[in-house]
């Protein structure tokens, strides 16, 4: 309980910061620190009962979220040479006050839906909304496309943690779906933030509006 | 009230000048100096103390008033101010908002005092003190509610009693958030190093200093004693947070103010290790401890 209430606090403070922070290196690592968290997520849920398909979803979880996507976003702004985001469409301060209400709506969320009796900590679900809720706001209010993907990366981790905290009877072929599903995005989306500034020497999205007819 | 709740007070009154000295003390080790004697604000209270004012023709009473009422305010919030298990000399349900209202009527009639001076230096340093300690209130405000909605209590001197071990495990995230946030507030509100530095004497960047360069002799004296009592008092509620206010008073007294000295020491070191934060990244990092105190006040509710 007390580790468990520790992780979920640990992911809301990083999506915080996530929001409130312009420098992509620091980001990159603070979503690496959080897939870290939530993949011991399944192991202290399921605490006494510990079974292999647990201890596997653990390590698959760290080894993709804690080293492949930072690996891969890293390589991104290296080959990108960017370290900050620029002027996105709200400020830093904004977000973060925005986040802090994000947070408030997802618990007042969770007081109106029917939520299972028994999970393993009562913050798990208006987290995990909250996660939802920080990725999606990350993607629309910032130009550089690195920035979109750590935030479809906050919004998946979201998905993960509702699915590990609330459907404990989901088969693991469906939970390695998710992941493999996600891995194939990052990866694309690797390769096309380097074509994007191959071909317009910057990556910000919100140009490439102008090019439709 | 019992006659054990002076000593509360009388503690503050007394040691609360040691803290400036242990946190230079700490600065200078780090930067492998002797630095100044552990006493030195003592020193320069009573240096200052012998001195005559001298007040501008442009002032009115308002310049001679503020340190006063300034001095006044922050006393009457130390006389709420439990230390160990020791009650405060006044304690009545809900009275860490007078606590708080009392800091801020200190800071107001400081804040009027500066722009009575008609200096444009003062004029600044006060629209940026009150610019930061408008977001650090807050701050201050909801750290202090999650801690009584978590505890159930709602009188400071009751509110760090049930603080203890059990109650750190099964709520530890909350009360962690609350004492971050409590210290960026304490680093705050009494001018320290990420917010302001109290060692420069560049006008353009400093924030409280600036505020009452015009008030010499006693005067400043006033504004010396109430800044390090102001220290002492917000050290008091991080101290309250952390250490169990258990065992017998005098036990936790002693504890309680090696507690102050060790939250001194570790203001020292964050000063030693930290830059001044850019006047424009301040309020970002309020707003920060902000929202960690909101995050902490939720997540207290669920």
């Amino acid at each position: 309980m007390f580790f468990t209430n520790l992780i979920l606090a640990l992911v809301v403070l990083t999506n915080l910061k996530l929001l409130g922070s312009s420098r992509l290196g620091a980001s990159i690592r603070v979503v690496a620190a959080q897939g870290v968290a939530l993949g011991l997520l399944p192991i202290l849920v399921h605490w006494p009962e510990l079974s292999v398909h647990f201890g596997l979803l653990a390590v698959g979880t760290i080894a993709i979220k804690g080293v492949v996507f930072p690996w891969l976003l890293f390589r991104a702004i290296r080959e990108a040479e960017i370290a900050r985001e620029v002027e996105p469409y709200v400020g830093y301060t904004a977000s973060l006050v925005t986040g802090a209400a994000a947070l408030g709506g997802a618990f007042w969320l969770c007081t109106r839906l029917p939520i299972p009796e028994g999970l393993a900590s009562p913050w798990l679900v208006p987290v995990s909304f909250f996660s939802i809720f920080a990725g999606l706001f990350l993607i629309v209010s910032r130009k550089r496309a690195v920035s979109q993907v750590l935030g479809f990366l906050v919004l998946e981790n979201g998905i993960y943690t509702f699915g590990v905290g609330v459907a404990v009877r989901t088969p693991f072929l469906v939970e390695v779906g998710v992941l493999l599903d996600v891995f194939v995005a990052v990866f694309v989306m690797g390769i096309t933030i380097f074509h994007i500034n191959r071909e317009f020497d910057h990556i910000n999205t919100d140009r490439l509006s102008t090019l439709k007819d | 009230m019992n006659l054990t709740s002076f000593i509360p007070l009388l503690l503050a009154l007394g040691l609360s000048p040691l803290l400036p000295g242990v946190i230079n003390r700490t600065k200078a080790f780090f930067a492998g100096r002797r630095g100044p004697p552990l006493l030195q604000t003592y020193f320069d209270l009573w240096k200052l103390l012998q001195k005559g004012a001298v007040y501008s023709r442009t002032t009115t009473w308002i310049f001679r008033a503020g340190p006063i009422i300034g001095l006044a305010a922050t006393l009457t919030a130390a006389m709420l101010m439990p230390l160990g298990n020791v009650p405060a000399l006044m304690a009545f349900p809900a009275d860490f908002l007078l606590f708080a209202g009392l800091l801020g009527v200190a800071r107001f009639f400081i804040v009027v005092a500066a722009l009575d001076a008609g200096s444009s230096f003062e004029g600044m340093g006060a629209s940026r003190e009150v610019f930061f300690s408008a977001l650090a209130e807050p701050a201050l405000l909801v750290a202090l509610a999650t801690l009584a909605r978590q505890v159930g209590r709602l009188s400071l001197s009751t509110l760090f009693g049930p603080v203890s071990g059990a109650h750190w495990l099964q709520a530890g995230p909350v009360l962690i958030l609350v004492v971050i946030a409590l210290m960026i507030v304490l680093l705050a509100e009494n001018a320290r190093i990420p917010v302001d530095d109290p060692n420069t004497h560049l006008e353009l960047t400093m924030i409280h200093e600036v505020m009452v360069l015009d008030h010499g002799g006693p005067d400043f004296a006033f504004i010396l004693y109430s800044g390090v009592l102001k220290l002492w008092l917000f050290a008091a509620l991080v101290v309250g947070m952390i250490l169990p206010a258990t065992g017998s008073s005098g036990l936790s007294l002693l504890l309680a103010v090696g507690g102050m000295l060790i939250v001194a020491v570790v203001v020292g070191v964050i000063e030693s290790v930290m830059a001044r934060l850019r006047l424009v990244i301040v309020p970002q990092l309020l707003v920060g401890a902000g929202a960690l105190v909101a995050v902490a006040f939720l997540l207290s509710l669920a």
